[in-house]
Order: C-alpha cells, then sequence, then structure tokens
C-alpha cells in the first residue's frame, strides 16, 4: 500500500548525485533550494502514511524492493513501522529545516553546493538506516552515516584541527562499529538470518540469556560509539568543528541519536537480557552526570551544547537500560527539537557575532537578536525541564521510569536527577551569558539578527519544542500508543501512577528551577565569577580524558605502528619477499649450468636414465 | 636350431644399441638422424615380433604407426638440417648451442 515509500530514500540520494556532479555550475543559492526542497519533499511524501500510524489506520509493513543477498535474509526491504515512521519525520523534517537555515548560514562559502550533496548524503543514508527491515541494511547505513559525518565534520578541512576532528570521529566511530559487526555475526550464528521480524518473533524460543547478553553489550559497545556515550563520547566535543549546522542535524537530533534507535529497534533482544539493561542503565545514568559536569565549566558556546547532547543522550540510553522504550525514544524525539533549536540558535549568535564563539566575549545580545533570543529562550527552557515545555515531559518519563524500578535503580534517579540539576545551570549559564549583561565584545563586532532562511527554523523548532511534550502527557500517552505496534513484542511495563508522577514532576521540576535561580545568580551581574583553576580548569579540559586515551591507547598503538611500518615490514615482510626471490634465482643459476645446449649431452642424459630405468626394472621386479 | 622370438628381441636390442651409439658418438647431424631411425625400426621389430608370438594383432598396428610418425618425422627432421645446413654449411651438432642456459 505504500510502496511509493522508496521516493524517500531516493529523493536526497538524487539531491546527492546532482549536487555533486553539477553543483559548481548550479551555483549559490539553488543549490540549496534543491537540496533544501529534495528534503522537505520527502518528508511530505512520509507525513501522511505516518498519520496513518497515529490515527491508527494503518498496521505495520515490511515492504519489499529486491533481493540483495537472499542467503543471509539481506533485502533492500523497508519495515515500515510507527518507530521508523516518527525517526524518518525526525530526519526529514528537522532536516529539512537546517536545510534552509543552512542557506543562510553557509552564504558565501565557497563549497557552497558540495555542503548541500553532503548533506542530502547524510539524509539519505540516514534514512536507510532507520528503515532498513534488517540488521544488514541497517549496517550499510550505520557506516554510511558516519561516512556522511566524517565529511562534514572536516568540511572545512584546510583548518587542522577540523580535519583531525573528522578523523578522530570516524576513527573512535569504527571501535563501535566493531562491536556492532560482531554482535551482527552473533546474531546470524544464531538466527541464520538478519531479518528483524524473523529474528524478533523467534528470539524469545531459541535465544538463550548468556547468547542474548552477549549479543545486547555488543550492540550497546555499537550504541555507545554513535551515540556518545562513555567511553567513546570523547569523538562529539570535537565535531563541533565542522559548521554549526551539521553540529544541530548530525551531532545533536539525528545521527547521535542512532544508536539509541538501534537499541530501541532490537528491544526484544534487550528485553532477553536484563544483565545488559543494568550495565546500560548504568552507563546512561553516568554519561548523563559527566557530561553535564563538563558542560558547566566550557566557555565556547558550541562546546557546551556539545557536551548537553552527550549528557541528554545519556538519558535516552538510560531509558533504554531501564526498559522504558518509548520514553527514550520520546525523550530522542523532543531532544532532537530543542537541541536542534539550541544549535541553529547557537550558530545564529556565533554568526552574528562575526565566528566568534567564547560566552565571555558575548553579553547583551537579547535586544540585537529578538527572534533568537525568543527561540533560544524556549530551547532553554525546554532543556531544563520547565513545564509545559517538551523535555520536561520526555526527561520526567524516563526519570519516572527509572524510579519506579526501585531498590538500587533509586541511586541511578538520583544520579539522573543531579544531572537535571547541572543542566539546568549550565544552560542558564550559557542564556545569561550570552543574552544578558553588559555586551563584552571584541571591538569593532556589530551584532545583528539572522536572515529569514536562518529564523523561520528557530521559530517551527521553537514551536515544536514547546508543544510536542503535550502529546505525551501522563494523563494522555498518545505518543507511546502510536509506538505500540513497534514495541507489540514486549511485555509492557506498568506505567507509574498518576499520583507517583505528580510527585516525581514536583521533584523534578523544583530542581531544575533550582538549577536556573542557581545560575541567574551567580551570572546575571556585572562581576562575572573568576572561573579559573582547580575544578574549572579540570573541567574546561574535559578531565583530561583525552589526554588519557591519547597515553593509554593511542601511543602504545603509535609505537607499535611505527614498528610494524619501520621493523615488520621493511625487515621481515620485505624479507621474507625478497629472500625468496633471490634463493630462487640462485637456484635457477645452478640448474641453469645443466642446460649446455649440447645436443649429445642430452641425449645421453637420456641414454643413461634410460639405462637407470631398466636397471631398476631388473632390481626390482613387477613391484616399482 | 629353431628360431625362436628371443632372437629377434637380441637383434633388436642390438640395433637399438648401435642406434644410441650413434646419437651419442657421432657428430653429424644426418648420421645422428639415421641412427635415431635405426632405433625406430628396432623397436618396430620387437612389436612385430611379439605381435607373432602372442597372437596379437596390437603389435603389429602400433608398429604401423610407428612407421607413419617416422615418416612424417624424416620429412620435418630432414627440412630442419637442410635448413640449418644452408645457413651454416656445417652439420655439425657441436656447434649447434644457441640455446645454452
Amino acid at each position: 500500500m505504500v510502496d511509493y515509500l522508496w521516493l524517500i530514500v531516493v529523493l536526497p540520494l538524487l539531491g546527492f548525485l546532482i549536487n555533486i556532479l553539477f553543483g559548481k555550475r548550479i551555483g549559490e543559492p539553488l543549490a540549496g533550494w534543491l537540496g533544501f526542497s529534495l528534503v522537505a519533499i520527502s518528508w511530505l511524501i512520509a507525513l501522511v502514511p505516518t498519520l496513518d500510524f497515529l490515527l491508527g489506520h494503518a498496521n505495520p509493513e515490511t515492504i519489499f524492493y529486491y533481493s540483495w543477498i537472499p542467503m543471509i535474509g539481506a533485502d533492500v526491504a523497508i519495515l515500515w513501522d510507527p518507530l521508523a515512521s516518527l525517526l524518518v519525520m525526525i530526519v526529514t523534517g528537522v532536516g529539512a529545516l537546517i536545510h534552509l537555515y543552512s542557506i543562510g548560514y553557509m552564504h558565501g562559502d565557497e563549497r557552497f553546493a558540495r555542503f548541500f550533496a553532503y548533506m542530502n548524503l547524510f539524509i539519505a543514508s540516514m534514512l536507510i538506516l532507520v528503515l532498513a527491515s534488517n540488521f544488514a541494511l541497517m549496517f550499510v547505513g550505520w557506516e554510511l552515516v558516519g561516512l556522511s559525518s566524517y565529511l562534514l565534520i572536516s568540511f572545512w578541512f584546510t583548518k587542522p584541527t577540523a580535519a583531525a576532528a573528522g578523523k578522530k570521529a570516524f576513527i573512535v566511530n569504527r571501535i563501535g562499529d566493531w562491536g556492532f559487526l560482531v554482535a551482527l555475526m552473533i546474531i546470524f550464528a544464531t538466527f541464520g538470518t538478519f531479518d528483524f521480524v524473523t529474528i524478533f518473533t523467534t528470539a524469545p524460543a531459541i535465544l538463550t540469556t548468556g547468547v542474548a547478553t552477549a549479543i545486547t553489550l555488543l550492540l550497546f559497545v555499537g550504541a555507545t560509539g554513535k551515540s556518545a556515550q562513555i567511553p567513546l563520547y570523547i569523538w562529539l566535543p570535537d565535531a563541533m568543528e565542522g559548521p554549526t549546522p551539521v553540529s544541530a542535524l548530525i551531532h545533536a537530533a539525528t545521527m547521535v541519536t542512532a544508536g539509541v534507535f538501534m537499541m530501541a529497534r532490537s528491544a526484544v533482544l534487550f528485553e532477553l537480557a536484563p544483565s545488559t539493561g543494568i550495565v546500560v542503565a548504568i552507563v546512561g545514568a553516568s554519561t548523563a552526570l559527566f557530561a553535564a559536569v563538563i558542560a558547566v565549566t566550557q566557555m565556547d558556546i558550541k562546546k557546551v551544547l556539545a557536551y548537553s547532547t552527550i549528557s541528554q543522550l545519556g538519558y535516552m540510553v538510560l531509558g533504554i537500560g531501564v526498559g522504558a522504550y518509548s520514553a527514550g525514544v520520546f525523550h530522542l524525539t523532543t531532544h532532537a527539537f530543542f537541541k536542534a533549536l539550541l544549535f541553529l540558535g547557537a550558530g545564529s549568535v556565533i554568526h552574528a557575532m562575526a565566528d566568534e564563539q567564547d560566552m565571555r566575549k558575548m553579553g547583551g545580545l537579547r535586544k540585537m537578536m529578538p527572534i533568537t533570543f525568543a527561540t533560544m529562550t524556549v530551547g532553554w527552557l525546554a532543556i531544563s525541564g520547565i513545564f509545559p515545555f517538551s523535555g520536561f515531559w520526555s526527561k520526567d518519563e524516563i526519570l519516572a521510569a527509572t524510579f519506579d524500578k526501585g531498590g538500587a535503580w533509586l541511586i541511578l534517579w538520583g544520579i539522573g536527577l543531579l544531572a537535571a540539576l547541572l543542566t539546568a545551570f549550565y544552560m542558564t549559564r550559557l542564556w545569561v551569558l550570552t543574552f544578558w549583561g553588559k555586551p563584552r565584545w571584541a571591538e569593532g563586532t556589530q551584532p545583528h539578527e539572522s536572515p529569514w532562511t536562518m529564523t523561520v527554523p528557530l521559530i517551527v523548532l521553537g514551536v515544536f519544542s514547546l508543544m510536542f511534550g503535550w502529546f505525551n502527557t501522563p494523563a494522555r500517552l498518545a505518543f507511546e500508543h502510536f509506538l505500540e505496534p513497534s514495541f507489540a513484542l514486549i511485555v509492557h511495563h506498568e506505567a507509574p501512577s498518576l499520583k507517583s508522577f505528580y510527585v516525581l514532576a514536583t521533584i523534578a521540576l523544583i530542581v531544575a528551577i533550582a538549577g536556573i535561580v542557581w545560575g541567574w545568580r551567580r551570572y546575571h551581574r556585572t562581576d562575572l565569577p573568576v572561573e579559573e583553576g582547580g575544578f574549572w580548569k579540570n573541567g574546561l579540559n574535559a578531565f583530561y580524558v583525552d589526554e588519557f586515551y591519547g597515553k593509554v591507547f593511542v601511543a602504545p598503538g603509535m609505537t607499535i605502528s611505527e614498528w610494524f611500518a619501520d621493523t615488520v615490514d621493511p625487515k621481515i615482510i620485505d624479507g621474507a619477499a625478497t629472500g625468496i626471490a633471490s634463493g630462487v634465482e640462485s637456484f635457477g643459476d645452478e640448474l641453469k649450468k645443466t642446460q649446455s645446449g649440447r645436443t649429445r649431452a642430452y641425449a645421453a642424459g637420456i641414454a643413461i636414465g634410460g639405462i637407470l630405468l631398466m636397471l631398476a626394472f631388473l632390481v626390482l621386479g613387477g613391484g616399482l | 636350431m629353431t628360431v625362436t622370438v628371443v632372437w629377434y628381441l637380441v637383434l633388436a636390442a642390438a640395433l637399438f644399441s648401435i642406434g644410441v651409439g650413434g646419437v651419442l658418438i657421432r657428430r653429424n647431424t644426418l648420421v645422428m638422424f639415421m641412427s635415431i631411425e635405426l632405433m625406430l625400426n628396432s623397436v618396430n621389430l620387437t612389436f612385430v615380433a611379439l605381435s607373432k608370438d602372442l597372437g596379437l594383432i596390437e603389435g603389429q598396428v602400433a608398429a604401423l604407426f610407428v612407421m607413419v610418425v617416422a615418416a612424417a618425422e624424416v620429412t620435418i627432421g630432414l627440412a630442419i638440417i637442410v635448413s640449418i645446413f644452408r645457413k651454416r654449411s656445417s652439420a655439425n651438432v657441436d656447434e649447434l648451442a644457441e640455446m645454452k642456459g
């Protein structure tokens, strides 16, 4: 019935091909409008089938197109269910808005068309990832988003830091991909297919807890790479070297949620491995807190948002870990809106401040940039978890689900709450330092509001950040009902009672307001607090985790590589090759002497050989 | 004293040995070539003798084959020898060592 859905993948891919082949000729701004409109059309195409799910008119279905590798059940096919449709809506919807924003933001860049080509490639890759009907095709999308992320982070590759950041993201992700790949091998060895529906329907019958734990832990390793969790989160702050729309689209709203999406997709497997859930929840909660602490100390406006993203992803992972899959996905959705909004707002500020990213050199911008200020305020309230903004509903749902498990899980709930306090604090810090107080601009800066292509996406995202949470209030769980068909194979957890939710929500709200008040009192004054030395210095350097990894993993790796390059390759490998060659050559030199060219010598050889053969017959008889 | 098959075989062995000796000792290509023919025909003799003795027709067939192949070989061999002789005005086999390894 929805056979035409292949179009939503192919259109951005087409945009990629057109812009990469003819982009220079199409030029600015037409190349950007082309990229934007193709993604927007994809969104429109997917809109009606998604609404069908929302209204309960449609059932999940697999749409088969092409048998790619029949032996392993790897078809080019779409698993069209509410979860996939939701992600398609986010990727194409937020994606289209960010394309629109980029037309203004990338104005004047000499590789304008190339940027939109890569962006379209990313959209297409992400759509392959979320629409895939089997793990093999999902892995194709998984790797393709890694590639396009690399291309976009190092888009300004003439800057050495950008080139290095791209490489770092790619390599760190590769470590996660290793886990994903091994998980896929075990899955194939166990099930003999990669097809989602087959795997998930047969899993409870044939999967032992041990194998399920192995598979899900390895899948989680993959997720820590893409979704920037401890210990593989280190690439994401560096990824801020890319253009700001890239940070908004890929490293806040969509790609980093791939890990969360993948775990939600494999929810059946995670349900069979309770101990994995504990690991996932602990990692998620620790990431949420740790990244929030670092975010408090950052001075670069984009770095604050980067660590904030890691922290929020920690919440989603915590949600998956406690088995609240739809809560995790719900937070994924609201986060996509408010974090994209915050990044685009930050980009608008950076644009206005002539590429200044240090918050110490901002201040007082609210009058010059009213639209950016208003929309950023919405984003700030949403991420802080203030009623009735979207972040309030989604974050609370995860915390409530954690609380509901009771026992030792309450520690994780406490950690989540503490992270929420810090979130409200550092976001207030960002908001006050940027928009309030006296201007501390560098000389000659003339802040101005951004063009309409940049403000319209801000407004749209602002509206969603405000209202999307109303979709899924504890009184009316529309979002969870919407996702139900995707999680139909899972035993449903009892939703927390309305009364306990009110108590928990009040606690969370008090915590958030406390964070905001704390931040406001600390930063809204003329003499800004000195934040140097001790904790601040350590935090600004992200507690030297990069340096630690550098010493423990990179340096030995480099030593081994150099040893291989300087010793093993030239001496052992090359030595073996040249040794065999020269051995053969000198042996040949010896044999050459027998080829005298004298016919009679050859004849004598044959005669002697014949005589010897005859003698052998005589001596040994017929037994030869 | 009756002539048995052994006599033929002894004669054939003698002819074969003369052929081998000719190939090994003589330097003239033509003579070496004749020696090879002698060896072939000594083998033919054993074929025919044993064919008669054992009452099997296959030996005679083999002999006919050898004759046919030898005829073809003679044509080609002589042609090569003649052309070498024309080129070098010598038929000494020891001088033909260009293919030395």
